[in-house]
């Protein structure tokens, strides 16, 4: 571009160039919102619960999450490369699996655990349905249910917690020592059984007690979940309606048989309950679209895992409850889909 | 005060006014020539009354209307016709367009005299407004005198002033409330007694005090109440206007008269005082010119057919290369490649882009986050739509209810995954509408 001095004064305002013009449809703003970012804040509200692991288990529930989370991330490039899509390992997805499956994992699990688990969330729970968006069971969950089938005694041998009272070591200690039982298990054996019980609730609320790596401490996954609920990332309606449905179904059991069956406090606070309410069920893709149907998939998750935990063979339910409401997603969506504004007018006059 | 009622979602767009709310309204010199496409209105396309090489005046009827709804066409200045030809319209097709060589008197014409409105029987004031090619100059373009003629069946008893400006960047509307607010009370006034009604609103979003204030103050001991709105995209589309300060909802499929509504424009109002009080054609608007690559943004009075490229010049041109030219605002505007196209009745605002702000997404595959659901003003189920399009599934589409999308653009604004939400909900629209003729063809 020249600007020599005779230019007139006309010539010198400098008018936009056509050829850098971009054309595309409305609207031409966006709130700068993407799934990379999405993703990364629910990696950052588990970073509480998984240091809990860590801290409770010691170092090898660092290498259970670490290794899961490779394989996932590793299992995503491959198969996003037998798919011949463009690799999605970008946008943090596959890493927020793995981390959800190791969280979902005992920290005693061996490392082929880990690599076939990441394996079945990759290929099973998501590729094979599309990718990211398309599957329709939670992928960490599809996992470890798989190998809570196929290889029980992995998934239920579990490390004693770091400090760990004498009188929680003593209720859910096994032969070794080393291997322990959940609370979950072993409370509602003990009062079968016609034993005596103590609750060591700051021990649920804290972690100190047995379990997954990532499901012990359900003070470190509430601070997790506020936080997403702060950032308007999950629906406050899904953990809500999914606890208060344990609490008060738990209650209602406990009143009719109060020597046998534990306090709704105790649900609520062991288990997998706090991680699969406020980052399983609440899973994007997986659970319903509108606030209704939230409330209805929190329900039915509570009503399940209730079930499940009061009357199954299973001590747990939370796993399976959300991917048998994950099922049900498409229903509910359906169902309780939204009347556009000014359909309500229509049918006065009719 | 009216009560509030608050429409479900929306969105809140960083707003960018204040480049250019402080300017005041910039009158510019004479152009050499000024390009008038005909199709400046939603409707038939209007019939050119002059030949080339004939002279006119300022105002003088370039074309007729074509049809009842349809709208007339006048000269921004006098001079001669150069050419009836074509010229490049905002949506990057060739538009027919009559070219006006100004001689420098811009003399007026005088053929429309001013009537007194509390005297004026209602049809002439009708007629006048037909007369003066007034349309809503809101965005749309719709034919003023047609929403102002509801079938008997239709009794009309609230008539609503859009001052609400929702779309970020735009200030035209509130330097013209701030300046011109007799104008526009005028009008809301001739509006009243053209429907007989005398419930007038007008909804000003809370973000432009200074506006409320000078309008509750020149409204005081008139009919007409001032509404302070939320500051909510899309707070100025017309469903949700009405609902906020009437809390009616118009039915799926309706217009606001079936709810007993009038909705206008600020600006069409100005224009609608003018034509009655002073016989005034509707050939000029107050365009804001602004963007942050734009040298001096400021709010000028356009005449129509004054080319991007001289309103541009007018601001002193841009300090750095922008990404986009914009009609509109950011939310709904047209973007265009071509300087040439000219300014139209409906032009609220001229918007540059720079490269930073214009983000090119490659879009993936809907997560089911539900952000879309929760933005939606008409409470659509915009993701799950969008999917059902991609499928090419119109009749899901159509069952739900995707014919009452607005294009508002808060869920593509909203939508993590970068789906191309509007552009679907837009192909939906085309082919229902399609489908539905050739249904009724066949029968």
């Amino acid at each position: 571009m020249d600007n020599d001095n005779t230019s007139s004064r006309e010539a010198a305002v400098h008018l936009p160039d056509m050829e850098k013009l971009v054309v595309s449809s409305s609207p031409h703003m966006h709130s700068g919102e993407d799934i990379t970012r999405v993703m990364l804040m629910v990696i950052l509200a588990l970073v509480p619960a998984c240091l809990c692991g860590i801290y409770f288990f010691g170092i090898g529930a660092l290498w259970v999450l670490l290794l899961c989370t490779a394989s996932c991330v590793g299992f995503e490039a491959f198969f996003c490369k037998l798919a011949h899509k463009p690799n999605t390992v970008p946008d943090l997805s596959a890493a927020l699996t793995g981390i959800l499956l190791g969280m979902n994992l005992s920290a005693s699990s061996p490392w082929w655990i880990c690599v076939l688990g990441a394996f079945i969330a990759m290929g099973l729970g998501k590729h094979i349905y599309g990718g990211l968006g398309y599957n329709p069971f939670n992928p960490a969950l599809v996992a470890r249910v798989a190998l809570l089938i196929a290889f029980p005694g992995h998934l239920t041998t579990w490390v004693a917690p770091r400090g760990a009272t004498a009188a929680g070591a003593a209720l859910t200690a096994a032969s070794d020592g080393v291997s322990t039982a959940t609370p979950l298990y072993a409370v509602p054996q003990a009062l079968q059984q016609g034993g005596e019980v103590t609750y060591e609730y700051m021990s649920y609320f804290l972690g100190r007690i047995g379990g997954c790596i990532g499901e012990t401490s359900a003070l470190a996954l509430l601070i997790g979940g506020l936080f997403l609920i702060a950032l308007k990332l999950i629906r406050w309606q899904v953990p809500v309606a999914f606890i208060g449905t344990v609490a008060g179904l738990t209650a209602l059991i406990q009143f009719v048989s109060p020597e046998t069956q534990p306090t709704p406090l105790f649900h609520m606070l062991t288990g997998g309950l706090f991680l699969g309410a406020f980052f399983m069920a609440t899973d994007m893709v997986t659970s319903p679209m509108t606030r209704r149907g939230a409330i209805v998939f929190g329900v039915g998750c509570g009503v399940i895992t209730t079930a499940i935990r009061a009357w199954g063979v299973y001590p747990e339910g939370v796993s399976f409850s959300i991917l048998f409401m994950n099922a049900l997603t498409p229903f509910i969506d359906r169902y309780s889909s939204r009347k556009p504004f000014g359909i309500a007018k229509r049918k006065d006059k009719k | 005060m009216a009560d509030q009622y608050y429409f479900r979602g929306g969105v809140h767009p960083a707003e960018g006014k204040k480049l250019s709310s402080g300017q005041a309204i910039q009158v510019p010199p004479l152009l050499e020539s000024y390009v008038v496409p005909l199709m400046q209105h939603i409707g038939a396309p209007p019939k050119p009354v002059v030949k080339k090489g004939d002279t006119v005046l300022r105002g003088q009827l370039l074309a007729q209307p074509g049809g009842f709804i349809s709208a007339a066409i006048h000269s921004p200045t006098s001079g001669t016709i150069k050419d009836i030809g074509v010229c490049m319209g905002p949506v990057g097709l060739e538009t027919p367009a009559i070219t006006i060589a100004s001689d420098g008197d811009d003399t007026p014409d005088e053929s429309l005299t001013p009537l007194n409105w509390h005297t004026a029987s209602r049809d002439t004031l009708r007629e006048r407004i037909a007369a003066a090619g007034i349309v809503g100059m809101g965005g749309a373009g719709f034919p003023a005198n047609v929403k102002l003629t509801p079938p008997l069946e239709k009794p009309i008893d609230t008539v609503i002033l859009n001052g609400v400006e929702c779309e970020p960047f735009l200030t035209a509307d509130h330097r013209l409330m701030l300046e011109q607010c007799d104008r526009i009370i005028q009008g809301a006034l001739i509006l009243g007694r053209i429907l007989d009604v005398t419930d007038i609103f007008i909804g000003i979003e809370e973000n432009k005090p200074d506006a409320i204030e000078v309008m509750r103050q020149k409204t005081a001991g008139t009919t007409i109440t001032v509404a302070g709105l939320r500051v909510r995209y899309p707070q100025g589309a017309e469903k949700q206007l009405i609902y906020a300060v009437t809390g009616r909802k118009v039915p799926t499929g309706g217009l606001p008269m079936d709810v007993r509504c009038v909705v206008n424009n600020v600006a069409t109002c100005a224009a609608v005082a003018d034509a009655v009080n002073d016989g005034k054609a509707l050939y000029e608007r107050v365009t804001t010119i602004t963007g942050t690559p734009v040298t001096t943004p400021g709010n000028w009075l356009l005449r129509v057919g004054t080319s991007v490229e001289e309103a541009l010049k007018l601001v002193g041109g841009v300090k750095k290369d922008p990404a986009k030219l914009l009609l509109g605002g950011p939310m709904m505007g047209m973007s265009i490649y071509d300087l040439s196209v000219p300014v139209m009745k409906n032009t609220s605002g001229i918007l540059l882009l720079a490269s930073d702000e214009v983000e090119q997404f490659t879009s993936n595959a809907c997560i089911r986050c539900g952000r879309c659901v929760d933005v939606c003003p008409m409470t659509l189920m915009p993701g799950s739509l969008s999917v059902a399009i991609e499928n090419e599934a119109f009749d899901l589409a159509e069952a739900g209810f995707a014919m009452d999308c607005i294009e508002c653009g808060a869920c593509a604004y909203a939508c993590p995954s970068h789906r191309p939400l509007v552009q679907h909900m837009r192909r939906a629209k085309a082919e229902i509408t399609a489908a539905r003729r050739a249904a009724a063809a066949k029968k």
